[in-house]
């Protein structure tokens, strides 16, 4: 487990966790301030491939915004961020677009479109992105999707009908259609009741095992973060705090890291 | 690589204004305000422009809109349209008699409702019902994210969510205005032989040889211009409106209020230019 105590950027040093060349997402020295707030001041670190990182971190340290700079929906201040071995903000529109389509991200509420219904919404992408038309291929995927989620029986329901957990279900089940590579989790159990939430939990390590991909979580809840991580990485005040194992950081004598985990 | 519309505070910064956000975490003046609002909302124009001719084009969801915009609108425009032109009749009527012009009054309240009453009134309804509701909807993706998730699907979400609604309310406020003038002029009918034996062949020929081609076109032609305004703004209102219910329902208020603001300014213009020609 390595903590920072020196305000330098932490990971620099880090042990490998791949082979060169194995990791999925790299950030380096990403800033990003909104007017005089600056939510990141210097965030480092890398997701190899297969990897869980779960970024924990207290509400309000600027942890969607990490996620949102991660997939380039907002862009930082300074840094570098390589998604799959491109960087991000260098790419053209076609090349961003092709790009996001080995990305999955869910959403904090799913962010369904509601004006369509659960089908409609997976039939969505897949007609946009794999230019396929044929009615029964469609259906295939879009069952099997929602059959991997759990919810087979919500294909025609639009996301009003839909309890919070059954949406981000569903919105799951709409980035997983892609067969992403890499998966980006925006506080996956966030309004859920603590059963609810290990269902969540359990299901983001299923995906990860069925699907084989590699995932950047995160939350505010200890729980999710035991049971995804391979390793969690903890932000306070912009910068990374600490890093390592579940069990490491349960077990560390530094004050602030040893407050996310008591009980 | 970022659109124009994804960086409009850089061109800002260019000429020297030191605005940083539409939110007002710095204090801008008023003034600086209207004139800010009027130069996004020109970049928000120009960039619609780029992208209606640019592929992919989204014909169904173009379709869509159409059907949500005008079919959606058909009831509230004809029963609004019909009691105006019943209004109108049994209005004009005592003092065209009271002249000796009462012969005159279908040609007359035709006339009126062709040019002038039947746009206005069914441009107004559309900017509350249409206008609203596009500023509210496209709120509420913004502040539920669906816009984000469009883009990391890939998708562009100017062009699927703002470029298909302004072209649907450009094409169904024309014909939205279409059917009302048809039932303002039933309406009328209705009134006229209230009071009087008039049949309906003979009401249309009195209506119809009165009007001319000078009554018709410039007010057809307006009201793409009234369609324009209503879906371009709800869609500025909404695609930049801030996030949470106080946005969305800013947004919404926004919308009616600036796009019934931008007929009446466009109807002005209208008239300016149809009298330098006629």
């Amino acid at each position: 487990m390595r903590t920072n105590t020196t305000n330098k950027t932490l990971l620099e040093s880090a042990p490998d966790n791949g082979q060169p060349g194995d990791s999925v997402l790299e950030i380096e020295h990403l800033r990003k301030s909104f007017g005089n707030n600056y939510v990141l001041k210097d965030i480092t670190l890398r997701v190899a491939k297969g990897e869980n990182l779960v970024v924990l971190g207290k509400s309000g340290t600027g942890k969607t915004v990490l996620i949102k700079c991660m997939v380039g929906l907002i862009a930082p201040d300074e840094g570098r961020v390589m998604v799959l071995g491109k960087h991000i903000f260098d790419l053209d529109e076609e090349e961003l677009n092709t790009l996001r389509v080995k990305i999955g991200f869910l959403f904090q509420g799913g962010a369904l479109y509601d004006s369509m219904t659960v089908k409609e919404n997976l039939e969505f992408l897949l007609r946009r992105q794999l230019r396929t038309r044929s009615g029964a291929a469609t259906q295939s995927m879009v069952e099997e999707a929602l059959y991997s989620v759990g919810l087979a029986d919500a294909i025609d329901k639009m996301p009003s009908a839909l309890s919070v957990s059954m949406r981000k279900r569903v919105g799951l089940a709409r980035t997983l259609i892609l067969r992403p590579a890499i998966m980006f989790y925006d506080e996956p159990t966030s309004g859920l009741d603590p059963i609810t939430s290990r269902e969540i939990s359990r299901l983001i390590m299923e995906v990860q095992e069925k699907y084989n991909t590699s995932s950047v979580i995160v939350t505010h809840d200890i729980e999710c973060a035991r049971i995804t991580a391979n390793r969690i990485l903890i932000i306070h005040n912009g910068m990374c705090a600490a890093e390592g194992s579940y069990s490491e950081l349960v077990n560390s004598a530094d004050k602030l890291v040893r407050s996310f985990f008591e009980q | 690589m970022k659109t124009p519309w994804d960086k409009p505070f850089e061109y800002l910064k260019v000429i020297g204004t030191p605005v940083e956000n539409r939110s007002g975490i710095f204090p801008v003046s008023a003034v600086k305000k209207v004139f800010l609002e009027v130069y996004l909302l020109s970049l928000f124009t120009i960039h619609f422009f780029k992208e209606v001719v640019r592929p992919p084009y989204n014909f169904n969801e173009l379709i869509k809109q159409s059907y949500l915009i005008g079919y959606k609108s058909l009831s509230l425009v004809g029963i609004t349209a019909f009691i105006m032109g019943v209004v109108l009749t049994i209005q004009t009527r005592p003092t065209l008699t009271e002249v000796g012009a009462g012969a005159w009054l279908p040609a007359m309240v035709a006339v009126s409702i062709i040019r002038e009453i039947g746009p206005a009134i069914t441009a107004l309804l559309c900017a509350g019902r249409v206008g609203s509701g596009i500023g509210s909807e496209l709120a509420i993706m913004k502040t539920t994210e669906q816009i984000d998730a469009m883009k990391l699907a890939g998708i562009n979400p100017f062009k699927f969510v703002v470029v298909t609604r302004i072209l649907a309310a450009s094409l169904m406020i024309p014909l939205l205005v279409i059917f009302a003038d048809a039932a303002s002029l039933y309406g009328s009918y209705l009134a006229v032989s209230m009071k009087g034996d008039i049949s309906f062949h003979l009401y249309c020929l009195q209506v119809f040889q009165k009007l001319t081609f000078t009554d018709v076109l410039p007010a057809f032609i307006k009201t793409f211009f009234f369609g324009f305004a209503i879906g371009l703004i709800g869609c500025y209102q909404g695609y930049n409106a801030e996030e949470g219910n106080r946005g969305i329902g800013k947004a919404a208020n926004s919308a009616v209020v600036i796009a019934s603001f931008m007929i009446f300014v466009l109807d002005i213009v209208a008239v300016q230019i149809t009298g330098l020609f006629i």
